[in-house]
């Protein structure tokens, strides 16, 4: 690949969904944009890189950035944040949404949405409480259009229902078909689906108890890392959770956040709970 | 050293389930079928873990694990299937005997890791 198309896809990524492809992935991106040229009519990388410069439509621009961005998930990943969500948070949480009766979950990178899903069922088995009279929101959102779609129809493989999910969870929640197996209503009705760039801004989802940010970060550099960080913190109140992916940490990247004590999975809590002062520098240690 | 014994009357399956069983460091026992597998436990009571087929020849998989259930082990071992019956009648009537998980053929060693970490073998 000609070393200024490398650079000119690398920067266009950067811009566009804060894809940090770093150097050396040129077999990444042949393997990618190989199909979406061809699906174009196109013959390579170099007409492609030409279709961005002189017609950078939307669709043209989406199918690049969803090709580039991976969307490997499965269910209960690393099991740990789900148990913890179900133990150690939401006795907390319901404890200080007691009067309200009202609890939203934000999944900030939902992919094909076995994520949302799971946290649903952890709720639905492990907080029975939940169903009388509580109000729980889940909201999941991903910049991949495509895979929100996968995502909201609950229609999954057989390899995928294998993925994290025990046999009795599978019988209890899913309806076999002819495709494979689907999450039932029950489920699927707890989550709503909104297209969101985490590089554009979020604060119109409103504030939230627990917000999964997890498997996402690591594609973003490091300003970029700390800008959404910051950005997510005011979303939390006090009591609110931030849930990271098992090799992630804001540990030198923001100081909006603090380990949360007691938790094994990368759990945190706001340093300046709920008052609009997220960026600036911690006063608790 | 977790002790696990994969029944199959293929043997490539066995091939396959014995190389990915020993990327988990366990020690593997085989069996073509359920008479074959109960001899297994005869002599190594103490196994763990069983993968178990459903259709084999002499004995097979459900009867298998019928006969497992009513012996008087020290410690009944984790049963998960491995089958190509994928439906739920299938899977209710392997759960009700006794089975603790359930895996649908194909497998890959993705799922297998799954599965043993959802019943705690992992
Ligand atoms: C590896 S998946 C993580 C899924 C799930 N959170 C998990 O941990 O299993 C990463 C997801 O991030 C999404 N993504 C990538 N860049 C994004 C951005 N700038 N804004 C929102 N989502 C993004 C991708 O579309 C993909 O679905």
């Amino acid at each position: 690949m000609d070393p200024s198309d490398y650079e000119f896809l690398s920067n266009f990524l950067m811009k566009a969904s804060g894809l940090n492809l770093g150097e050396g992935k040129a077999y990444l991106l042949e393997s990618r944009l190989i199909p979406v040229a061809q699906s174009l009519g196109l013959s390579g990388i170099e007409e492609l890189v030409q279709a961005v410069k002189t017609m950078p439509t939307p669709q043209l621009k989406t199918s690049i950035i969803e090709a580039m961005t991976t969307n490997e998930t499965l269910f209960f990943r690393d099991k740990k944040p789900f148990n913890e969500l179900a133990d150690l948070m939401m006795p907390k949480i319901l404890e200080a949404k007691k009067l309200q009766r009202k609890i939203r979950i934000w999944c900030a990178a939902s992919s094909s949405g076995q994520e949302p899903y799971s946290i649903a069922m952890q709720l639905k088995e492990c907080i029975p409480e939940l169903s009388a009279g509580w109000n729980v929101e889940i909201v999941a959102t991903d910049l991949d259009n495509q895979i929100l779609a996968k995502a909201k129809e609950g229609q999954y493989t057989q390899f995928e229902v294998q993925r994290g999910l025990s046999i009795q969870m599978l019988m209890k929640y899913f309806e076999k078909n002819d495709q494979g197996w689907q999450i039932k209503p029950e489920i699927r009705n707890c989550v709503t689906w909104k297209q969101l760039n985490l590089l554009d801004s979020f604060n119109h989802l409103g504030q939230f108890d627990v917000i999964f940010c997890r498997n996402v970060l690591i594609y973003f550099d490091t300003d970029r890392k700390k800008q959404i960080l910051d950005r997510m913190a005011p979303q939390l109140p006090k009591h609110g959770y931030l849930v990271l992916g098992g090799a992630e940490t804001v540990l030198g990247i923001c100081d909006s956040f603090n380990r949360a004590k007691d938790y094994r999975a990368a759990v945190y809590n706001p340093a300046h709970a709920g008052i609009g002062l997220a960026g600036t520098a911690s006063i608790r240690k | 050293m977790v002790k696990m014994l994969l029944v199959d009357d293929s043997r490539t399956v066995r091939l396959v389930g014995r190389r990915i069983m020993d990327k988990f460091g366990f020690e593997v026992h085989e069996a073509e079928h359920g008479e074959d597998a109960l001899k297994v436990i005869r002599d190594h009571p103490d196994i763990d873990a069983v993968l178990l087929d459903w259709n084999m020849p002499v004995m097979n998989g459900l009867d298998f694990l019928k006969a497992l259930r009513s012996l008087p082990l020290p410690k009944q071992p984790t049963v998960m299937m491995c089958t190509t019956e994928n439906d739920m009648d299938h899977i209710m009537l392997a759960m009700e005997a006794g089975a603790n998980e359930y895996i649908m053929k194909p497998f890959t060693e993705d799922i297998v890791r799954d599965k043993l970490e959802v019943v705690g073998i992992l």
